[in-house]
């Protein structure tokens, strides 16, 4: 991955002549601009790219990978079966899977504080509730349009929500979350909470104009703020190439002085470092870090996406070679854990997917007088 | 006549229209959609398949797949359009407006007027609308409400394939800007289409479907299917109704509807957008105001309720106009003294 090493342009001022000195009478409007030199040394640009190359991985215990390998595996198996309830029918609407990722969400967020910390995201949304903690069960009533799930039935896949876990959606129009990040950041820094947001938003919402009304904003008011762009590759059916002019999307928070950070988004202990060494900054107060995760998605955009945009030996190929899951259990066995305690794992969460679904199967549906509420806090 | 879909109804007209006059251009998401830049059989051609093809026949110049940034391919197509081309741009969700509404309400729809008329914009903004899908409250809605309180836009919304053929030729031949809402639930619907390579069908001339002569029903879009499923049922019992589509809701066709009102006193709106300041409202008080005394019933509206649109099916189906609905009001606005 291309660091620090482009060589820097000489300073124009350095080389060219000397000016003639200006007459005392004209004032001199070169000290009310900053010299390029004392800027540089003061921007952080590639700081903590440099931090993090300096040290890839997470130095994870056995207890805490054995933790990540758990909860990527419960994205997962919580993934495929939602597929299958729609296959089934049971499950309307949009659904975006979040299978391929999953090593981004809880790699980030275990670094972060849970019910302190806020997060917010974009529609491909049940992986971050489950690697926040919140219940299974709740999700999948919700994507079945129950009256237990977490939104009452009225919000769907897309549409999801929970203070307790700071969680603040779960939003339907791409690129709108990262401007409510901005907000959910600026009241961390108001009630000097020490309090972070992580607004996760796509290559695809990347090209969103408010996307950079935000980066200016909240680099200018130094919110505590972390960006993340989870590249998968394909905004819908466009592949990054072809829709995005800079496709190494941490530079882009360089016009507003954001330092970025790639990273490599397919294994759990290099996102985890990446995440302990943004969120140092950003808990310094120095203002926001923009990070691109660079992963991928096995599935189609959403379930009714065929994905013929591209070859099945590219995603085979990342299935392979790249899969965040065997990835983490090939790294948990070279460690000498043991397979039994690794396969007590998947039965576990197999057997929590399976409650989850029983539930959501099974719980009652909405109340036909919760269309009428909630439009408000009070009533019309 | 040929029998087609609705969305090829769509397809076919831009490509007919394409090929006819080099100025017109389609953008937006996905339109090609596939992969490398060749298009191709693996292309998407639009989420919608609306634009299957285009870009194998008439290449990357006048096809072009936009970043999602909605602001951006309005705002072109709007620069285009008043430099003399013809967009055809497509946002993928009408609820997308919300993105872009400055340059829809305040560029687009104003410039012809502040500009003195030295401008013309003859821009052609596509867009999918319309609940039934589970979708939620952010990929369903029906915005034509907002865009026909905007002056300086015309608003389409065409029931069938036929009308899909003759109302988007004239979107695209149209000097001014144009907004062209598909109905999602439509797009699979079939209808015979006039093979005539210059048929148009003029803005601002309802459509009636059904005459009847006992209360007359005004509806746009999808709903017109539920308002003719109505009307044969009361048909059945004697009562007759005059259903007319508006196929335009800016221009709107005052006369087709005085001139039913005039005669059955009695009026139905029923419009899948929000009952308050709306479609449904503007057209009783149209009545009120210009047929006060032919009227023998308030007139009615069926709409959803003052609610953002729901996720599960069962609220969903609660929350829209149905079949049911529009013949207990029809009872309703018979019985009433």
């Amino acid at each position: 991955m291309a660091k620090s090493a482009r060589p820097r342009a000489a300073n124009p001022r350095s080389s060219a002549p000397k000016p003639a000195a200006v007459a005392a009478s004209v004032p001199d409007v070169s000290a009310a601009l900053s010299s390029p030199v004392e800027d540089d040394a003061t921007f952080a640009l590639r700081s903590l790219q440099q931090a993090h190359a300096n040290n890839k991985r997470y130095d994870a215990s056995d207890a805490e990978l054995l933790k990540f390998y758990e909860q990527m595996v419960l994205i997962r198996r919580f993934e495929e079966k939602a597929g299958q309830l729609y296959g089934l029918g049971l499950i309307g609407g949009f659904c975006h899977l979040y299978i391929g990722q999953e090593a981004v969400a809880v790699g980030l967020q275990s670094a972060l504080n849970e019910g302190h910390d806020s997060v917010i995201t974009g529609y491909r949304d049940h992986g971050h509730m489950l690697a926040y903690g919140i219940d299974p069960k709740v999700i999948m009533a919700e994507l079945t349009g129950r009256g237990a799930g977490i939104s009452r039935g009225k919000g769907g896949s897309m549409h999801m929500f929970s203070t307790e876990h700071k969680f603040y959606g779960g939003h339907g129009i791409v690129g709108a979350q990262v401007s409510l990040g901005a907000g959910l950041a600026f009241a961390h820094k108001y009630r000097e909470d020490g309090g972070v947001c992580m607004a996760y938003f796509g290559d695809g919402a990347a090209n969103q104009g408010q996307v950079y009304e935000t980066f200016n904003m909240a680099a200018l008011w130094k919110l505590p703020i972390v960006f993340v762009v989870e590249n998968n590759g394909y905004a819908m059916g466009t592949a990054v190439k072809r829709g995005s002019a800079e496709t190494h999307f941490y530079r882009r928070g360089t016009a507003f002085r954001i330092p970025g950070m790639p990273v490599n988004g397919m294994d759990v202990l290099e996102v985890r470092q990446a995440a302990e060494v943004a969120l140092e900054y950003v808990r310094g107060g120095n203002g926001p870090v923009l990070m691109e995760l660079n992963t991928y998605r096995y599935r189609g955009h959403s379930m009714s996406d065929p994905a013929k945009y591209r070859s099945r030996e590219e995603v085979q190929e990342m299935r392979d070679k790249h899969d965040p899951i065997e990835g983490a259990k090939q790294e948990l066995l070279k460690r000498g854990v043991s397979e039994d305690a690794i396969k007590d794992i998947d039965k576990k969460i197999r057997q929590q997917v399976a409650q989850a679904a029983d539930f959501a199967e099974s719980s009652p549906e909405p109340d036909m007088a919760e269309l009428y509420t909630d439009v408000l806090v009070e009533t019309y | 006549m040929t029998k087609m879909m609705y969305r090829d109804a769509v397809l076919s007209t831009i490509m007919e229209e394409m090929a006819r006059d080099p100025d017109v251009v389609v953008l937006g998401e996905d339109v090609v959609g596939g992969m490398g830049t060749a298009g191709g059989p693996e292309a998407i051609g639009g989420i919608w398949s609306t634009s299957t093809g285009l870009y194998d026949r008439f290449g990357p110049g006048r096809v072009i797949d936009t970043p999602i940034s909605e602001s951006a391919i309005v705002g072109a197509a709007a620069g285009l359009a008043l430099s003399g081309k013809r967009p055809v741009a497509e946002l993928m969700f009408a609820d997308f407006i919300g993105v872009c509404l400055d340059q829809l309400w305040n560029q687009i729809a104003k410039f012809r007027y502040m500009f003195g008329g030295k401008s013309r914009c003859p821009a052609v903004i596509r867009m999918a609308y319309g609940a039934g899908f589970n979708a939620a409250a952010q990929h369903s809605q029906s915005v034509h409400q907002i865009l026909t309180g905007m002056p300086g836009l015309k608003v389409v919304m065409p029931a069938t394939p036929a009308d899909v053929k003759g109302l988007l030729r004239t979107a695209i031949r149209d000097d001014d800007p144009v907004i062209f809402l598909e109905h999602k639930a439509l797009y699979a619907t079939s209808g015979d289409v006039p093979d005539d390579p210059d048929f148009m069908i003029p803005f601002g001339h309802a459509r009636l479907c059904r005459a009847g002569g006992d209360v007359t029903i005004v509806s746009t879009g999808l709903l017109l299917g539920m308002c003719e499923a109505a009307a044969d049922r009361l048909a059945a019992e004697g009562i007759g109704c005059d259903v007319i589509d508006l196929r335009t809701t800016s221009p709107l066709d005052e006369e087709t509807i005085l001139d039913s009102v005039e005669v059955t006193g009695r009026l139905v709106v029923v419009d899948e957008a929000p009952p308050r300041c709306g479609l449904a409202a503007d057209l009783r008080a149209l009545v009120a105001e210009k047929a006060f005394s032919s009227l023998k019933a308030p007139p009615l509206q069926v709409t959803p309720p003052h609610t953002p649109i729901p996720f599960a099916r069962e609220l969903e189906s609660a929350y829209l106009p149905s079949v049911d609905k529009i013949e207990d009001a029809v009872r309703r606005v018979l019985a009433w003294r």
